[in-house]
């Protein structure tokens, strides 16, 4: 019961944080919406029963992607002088080719049959752990080859020119 | 909650953030429509580990997130630069490459 109540509380605050997200002209706000929608997105994964994506949607998206584009946005805002509006273009053809894809995907999903929700067994946080040094080892190296190759890409467009 | 909630629930952020990928004229704001598209897909990958028991799901969810991390930085610095040397990020403007 809960997690009825639980599921249709984040999809209405979801939805209409991400509407936020691409409707408001305040180039902030939409971020603000942004991390309303992200933190909602964690709440979705404790209804899914994974406390850990919870933790680390917070700490990556909510923490970490929210404050890049907060301080990217107050640079450029600082370098130009003024307040960034932002206005849509195409919104007619945006919105019919979007509710094109949602019906499209939506009509795979009523053909699909139903799938019963399995019992929770084991502690989720070990078995993950084991498989990220296990099978999964080698994509978890390359993924902190990639994190070091975007800080130095970060850093190199970041660099003054001199 | 049955799968395909979750699913749908999934599909209509994911058309909200095509929406405004498809829309915005600033470069940051298409930067954010990414982000929901992304995010609704790891909803995806989470329902799907959660209703057939594999922990895969999971796994897959965590390096999209820590590859988005990497993306969102670089893109945003990328925007940065751009803006230093155009002094406009949008995205109408940023035509230096047409043929």
């Amino acid at each position: 019961m809960t997690e009825i109540l639980g599921f249709w509380v984040a999809a209405v605050v979801l939805v209409a944080a991400s509407l936020g997200v691409v409707l408001t002209p305040n180039l902030f706000h939409a971020v603000l919406w942004l991390a309303a929608a992200l933190v909602t997105t964690g709440g979705v994964f404790l209804l899914l029963d994974s406390p850990f994506l919870f933790a680390v949607q917070l700490l990556l998206y909510a923490g970490g992607v929210v404050t890049i584009v907060v301080f990217a946005i107050m640079l450029t805002e600082r370098l130009v002088g003024e307040s960034i509006r932002q206005t849509s273009r195409f919104v007619f053809n945006g919105a019919v080719l979007a509710a094109a894809v949602f019906a499209g995907i939506v009509s795979f999903l009523v053909q699909a049959p139903a799938v019963a929700r399995p019992v929770v067994t084991g502690d989720q946080l070990r078995d993950l752990g084991r498989a990220l040094v296990g099978p999964f080892a080698a994509s978890l190296q390359l993924v902190g080859v990639l994190l070091v190759i975007a800080l130095l890409g970060a850093l190199y467009f970041a660099r003054t020119e001199d | 909650m049955p799968l395909s909630a979750y699913l749908g629930l999934a599909a209509l952020v994911f058309a909200i953030g095509l929406f405004g990928v498809l829309t915005r004229r600033n470069a940051v704001g298409i930067l954010l429509g990414i982000e929901l598209m992304l995010n609704a897909v790891n909803i995806n990958l989470v329902a799907f580990s959660r209703f057939r028991a594999d922990l895969g799901g999971l796994i897959f969810t965590l390096f999209t997130i820590a590859i988005t991390v990497a993306e969102i930085a670089v893109g945003l610095a990328i925007v940065i630069v751009i803006f230093r040397v155009r002094r406009t990020i949008e995205a109408d403007h940023l035509d230096l490459l047409r043929g």
